[in-house]
């Protein structure tokens, strides 16, 4: 089977993606959208990228939905940082976190969590010590911050994909 | 439009209220980038127009027109996830390249690279 489908998530994805572009679930579609969903996960074999393991589905969930409330908690702050302060972005600044997370795919997602939410941006990963430099729009609590990452996103990541 | 006759009067209370709501963050987030003073501030920005902006305008769409045709339009979820992934590469490439050119300069502003600084991306 796994000549098939060497990445079964991917081609779903792919093919769901292809369903929703064409707004339709016809047997031609389907068809259509699957020769083409294991068509390009054999192009992708061929890169032979790092396999994920997402190991821990049911917590993957539960850290999405996290992460859209918080979304939504730092939308409403960086707004009123803007409107309100007088003088916004006076308490931005750096913060460099230690991180135990070391699998590639935990590290991408990190970096997406962490710039979708506003307030919050990625600057440099430094893989050799294993260091994440952030800047923070409002680092007025430097340790929050850290307990933010570590124990809500990094620990649940840990969890999904080591 | 000649559409919006058909609109019932609840969905396109409700479509409006999505549009003005995803129009006024947006608005915030590029107030930001006005107010905000330095470069690593003003990134913070506009990620309030690819987040809570995006989804909002994008539920007013999903529903005006699964309205209009009567059946579930959702294909808008597919921008979301796009803009969601993309959205950190070109973030990361900006701040990485501005931290590159200030430590070039010694601007004493930025940390310091504690060893040479590593190029290459996660994930």
């Amino acid at each position: 089977m796994s000549w098939l489908l060497p990445y079964p998530l991917l081609s779903a994805a792919l093919l769901v993606l292809w369903l929703l572009l064409n707004q339709s679930v016809s047997s031609g579609q389907i068809v259509l959208g699957a020769v083409l969903a294991v068509l390009a996960s054999w192009a992708m074999a061929a890169l032979r990228p790092e396999k994920p393991h997402i190991r821990r589905p049911g917590v993957a969930l539960r850290l999405a939905g996290m992460v859209l409330i918080d979304i939504l908690r730092s939308n409403i702050a960086v707004g009123r940082i803007i409107l309100g302060s007088r003088q916004p972005g006076m308490n931005a600044g750096f913060l460099s976190i230690p991180l135990e997370l070391r699998s590639r795919h935990g590290l991408a997602v990190l970096s997406i969590i962490i710039t979708s939410t506003p307030g919050t941006i990625w600057v440099n990963y430094d893989a050799a010590q294993g260091t994440l430099l952030l800047h923070v729009l409002d680092l007025s609590d430097e340790t929050a911050w850290i307990r933010l990452i570590k124990d809500r996103y990094e620990r649940r990541l840990i969890e999904i994909f080591e | 439009m000649s559409a919006t006759g058909t609109l019932p009067a609840w969905a396109a209370l409700l479509t409006a209220f999505c549009l003005l709501v995803g129009a006024t963050v947006t608005l915030i987030g590029s107030l930001g980038l006005l107010r905000l003073r330095t470069f690593y501030a003003r990134v913070h920005a506009p990620t309030l127009g690819t987040t809570v902006g995006m989804a909002s305008i994008l539920a007013g769409s999903a529903l005006c027109f699964s309205v209009l045709e009567t059946r579930p339009v959702v294909h808008e979820v597919l921008i979301a996830v796009f803009v969601t992934l993309t959205t950190p590469v070109t973030l990361m490439l900006l701040a990485r390249a501005a931290l590159y050119r200030d430590r070039r300069e010694g601007i004493k502003a930025v940390p310091a690279a504690d060893v040479e600084v590593d190029q290459t991306p996660p994930g």
